[in-house]
């Protein structure tokens, strides 16, 4: 493998995995990323809130019914900004996995992996800022007020939300996007260390 | 000496006294196995194994069982009003309960029969049939509703219904009581010349379960007590037993019990079917309520129609051929392989068992034993297959399992017994408390029965439950019948007066049972589908209130402006769109009943204002955290007063500011 590389130039393997990582951002788009899994006594069936690029998806509506009791805000696809982005910088990302291949750049590959990494963790960092709004700014008139009581669902993990069992965790589109990441991270210690040696 | 034998005298009467009561048989009423309880047991959370839709008799009402832990899981209502929630009382199922008689809210609900396809129970639906105003309804089995309820023209005494044919292609409903055209009067004693017996078939949408009356067929003015279809090889026939052969119309208990053998009637009703395609069945005058559910309105539509077609009995002498059988028979019943009739002669004291093959024979080689009302008597000696001898007293109903081997109830004795259909040969009898009238077996008068269990369905309780006074439950057993002797397992009560029953496996139905209504779907013409579409509209002296509900307001829940005189109607739609959140809505005064409102339901409450005040409502169906929150005020003003129509929940109240 090593000896099919050129100094400029990317290993088969970086270049073959960038094709599928790509074409696994643009499916990502039309998958769920992130699901939210409430549970309670009285829901034994458990509802689930599914999050896709471009809307919400499971049971909003009856969550929003829900949610009136502890005054949160109702959720509705219209007020995320992100929704009508996300989608393109998906799309964005996953042609740029393909272009990788085609362009065989090492600067042009970190550039592309450097950018995926930034854009899971700026996306993470977003998804915490609306889970702390939603669970904080409360309606003052809420039937429901437990003094110091936040409504904050956890980023990752299971957290108890008074009789809600709430459990986060990323979807098929989610475990996509990780997959690509760590197989990223890998392929570029691949690269520095081909670069190391051919130095 | 002397002494000594007025000691003797003392003594021998006590001795006696002790020597009866040890030559008493034990009765068997403990008689339940070790493993009963094991077999019976449906844990916590768990679903039963079966579905037991069980006849309300006399409450004219449906139940609906988990079989085999004899749980009651619900009543539907069907043919009587049930204020719990407002069938027969909201606008919208008022019109179900219409007959050619104007409105009756009650009747005496019989027989259960469930779908069936090539002979096998299909789980779509249950057909009922009402007894008194004769009628038969049709129950849709995703969402547990009256969809259906069709009543019949010229007849009474709906008990021979609703037995259907292998297909569904028809549900039957024959006369108990004949009695002459409707409208038509006669001095009683002309029974014999002028009242008439008659079948009707009903046809049923193979797709949509939609039932239309096809035809009836003018037969003698017997009362018709029971039927079965045929199965298999006899699927083209219909059997109906019938007793009063003697056309008795007074104390009809001795009157009706004279003739030695009174018949089945069996009928050939793909032959009828043929010679109706023909258009040889006449028009006849008669009236009769048609009423449908239409679920996407949430409103039942009631039309009276006024003829139907008739084959008259001149035209039936190769449809119908009469069956002696010994002493007012019952339960007519046809085994899983369509070839056995079983035929209970309730005053019988043996049980004749008929062959499909030799009745066709005997119709083919013209072997009658005479006419009876100008119809063929076929000999009996020609078409039977054997007797059960001694099986019991007062047969009633038979029903099969999947081994030939058959059930029958038996009154006097209050047993079930179990025989071999085709060796006749009597397997094991086992006691009922008491007096047992119908028995069922789970899909056990179908093609293919389930034959783990068998009910019985008894008339007397007496001391089988904790004691509530003179008016007590009614009871029934379960028993195992998976091996080669029947085993007492339950006993469990029933409401109103259970007669015949269907038991199907849960595995037809239970994935198909509708969970909420989609809102969207709504197409009542007053649903409000959100609280900005809630309001208050007034008519004249009509004033229609859209009224949404949701956790845990209604909207509008301040209404003023009603003035006295006003017929105020509520028409409650539930907003909910999760599955168990009905809400109910009852409000002071009504005299009619609460409501209760499916999640995407809109159901409608009639309420006339009489006196100026302030009326109070609420939901009734504890919904949630706030449920008690969940409350309502409307103002009540005099007559001819200028309080104008205000209404509004929480900002859009109406108060001091607003107008």
């Amino acid at each position: 493998m090593q000896a099919q590389s050129t100094k400029k130039g990317l290993l088969s393997i970086t270049r073959i995995l960038s094709v599928i990582g790509g074409i696994c951002l643009i499916l990502v788009i039309f998958l769920p990323i992130w699901k939210i899994e409430l549970d309670a006594p009285q829901y034994p069936e458990g509802l689930v809130m599914k999050i896709h690029a471009n809307k919400l998806a499971g049971d909003v509506e009856i969550i929003n019914g829900l949610n009136h009791y502890i005054g949160m805000r109702t959720l509705h696809a219209d007020d995320f900004v992100e929704f009508a982005v996300l989608p393109y910088i998906l799309a964005l990302l996953g042609l740029f996995g393909l272009l990788t291949a085609f362009v065989n750049k090492k600067w042009f590959f970190f550039v592309w992996a450097g950018s995926l990494v930034l854009f899971a963790i700026l996306a993470m960092v977003d998804f915490y800022i609306w889970e702390y709004n939603y669970g904080h700014n409360l309606d003052p008139t809420a039937p429901i007020q437990v003094p110091g009581m936040a409504y904050q669902p956890p980023l990752i993990g299971f957290k108890q939300l008074l009789n809600f069992g709430a459990y986060s965790i990323p979807d098929l589109g989610g475990w996509l996007m990780f997959g690509v990441g760590f197989m990223l991270v890998f392929l570029a210690y691949l690269e520095i260390k081909t670069m190391k040696k051919h130095a | 000496m002397k002494k000594q034998y007025y000691k003797l005298l003392y003594i021998l009467p006590v001795m006696a006294a002790l020597n009866l009561t040890s030559c008493k048989p034990k009765t068997a009423s403990t008689a339940t196995s070790g493993d009963a309880a094991q077999k019976v047991y449906v844990a916590p959370g768990q679903h039963d194994e079966l579905y037991g839709f069980v006849s309300g008799g006399f409450s004219g009402q449906l139940s609906v069982y988990g079989i085999p832990s004899g749980r009651l899981l619900k009543v539907l209502p069907v043919f009587s009003q049930n204020p719990e929630n407002g069938y027969g009382y909201s606008e919208e199922t008022l019109p179900m309960l219409n007959t050619s008689h104007g409105f009756v809210p009650y009747d005496d609900l019989h027989h259960v029969q469930i779908s069936q396809t090539n002979g096998e129970a299909d789980g779509r639906w249950v057909f009922v049939n009402g007894n008194n105003t004769p009628r038969v309804a049709r129950i849709d089995l995703t969402t547990f509703k009256t969809a259906e309820i069709i009543e019949l023209p010229n007849s009474a005494g709906n008990h021979s219904s609703p037995f259907i044919t292998e297909n569904t292609e028809y549900v039957v409903a024959g006369t108990r009581f004949s009695v002459p055209d409707d409208g038509v009067e006669y001095p009683i004693h002309t029974y014999k010349d002028n009242f008439k017996g008659t079948i009707s078939f009903i046809s049923v949408d193979k797709d949509k379960g939609d039932m239309n009356i096809a035809f009836q067929l003018q037969v003698p003015a017997l009362n018709f007590d029971l039927s079965h279809t045929g199965k298999g090889p006899s699927s083209g026939w219909f059997f109906f037993s019938t007793y009063n052969t003697e056309k008795a119309y007074t104390l009809l208990e001795v009157n009706a019990s004279q003739r030695d053998k009174d018949f089945i009637m069996a009928v050939n009703w793909k032959k009828a079917e043929q010679m109706v395609k023909e258009g040889k069945a006449k028009p006849r005058a008669g009236k009769y309520a048609h009423n449908k559910w239409d679920e996407s309105k949430h409103m039942g539509v009631s039309t009276i129609k006024d003829n139907v077609l008739v084959l008259t009995p001149d035209q039936l002498k190769e449809v119908c051929y009469f069956i002696p059988c010994p002493k007012s028979p019952h339960g007519t019943d046809v085994d899983p392989s369509g070839e056995y009739i079983i035929g209970s002669g309730k005053l019988a004291a043996l049980l004749p068992v008929f062959a499909f093959s030799k009745i066709q024979k005997a119709i083919e080689n013209k072997d009658f034993d005479g006419e009876y009302d100008g119809f063929h008597v076929l000999k009996y000696e020609s078409v039977l297959h054997g007797e059960v001898k001694k099986p019991g007293l007062g047969p009633l109903h038979t029903e099969f399992d999947d081994k030939g081997n058959a059930y029958t109830s038996f009154f006097v004795s209050s047993e079930i017994v179990k025989w071999n259909v085709k060796s006749l040969e009597v397997l094991d009898r086992v006691p009922t408390y008491y007096s047992i009238g119908h028995l069922t077996v789970p899909l056990g008068d179908t093609r293919k029965p389930y034959g783990k269990y068998v009910v019985a369905y008894n008339k007397i309780t007496k001391d089988r439950y904790l004691p509530t006074g003179p008016e007590l439950t009614q009871s029934a057993q379960l028993y195992d019948i998976s091996g080669d002797k029947m085993q007492l397992l339950l006993d469990f009560p029933t409401i109103g007066e259970p007669h015949y029953s269907q038991i199907v496996p849960a595995s037809l139905i239970k994935d198909k049972s509708v969970k909420i209504f989609k809102i969207e779907e709504n197409n009542h013409p007053y649903v409000a589908k959100g609280e900005g579409q809630a309001k208050v509209v007034r008519e004249g002296n009509k004033v229609h209130v859209y009224m949404t509900m949701i956790r845990s307001h209604l909207t509008p829940d301040n209404i003023e402006g009603i003035k006295v005189g006003d017929e105020v109607y509520f028409h409650l739609t539930n907003l909910e769109q999760d599955w168990d959140i009905p809400h109910g809505f009852a409000i002071k005064g009504a005299n009619t009943a609460e409501l209760l409102v499916m999640p995407g339901e809109t159901q409608t409450l009639k309420w006339t204002a009489k006196t100026p005040g302030i009326i109070p409502f609420y939901c009734t169906d504890f919904c949630s955290a706030l449920h008690q929150e969940m409350t309502g005020y409307m103002r009540v003003s005099p007559a001819g007063s200028n309080t104008p129509l205000r209404f509004g929940t929480g900002e859009n109240a109406p108060g001091p500011d607003t107008k």
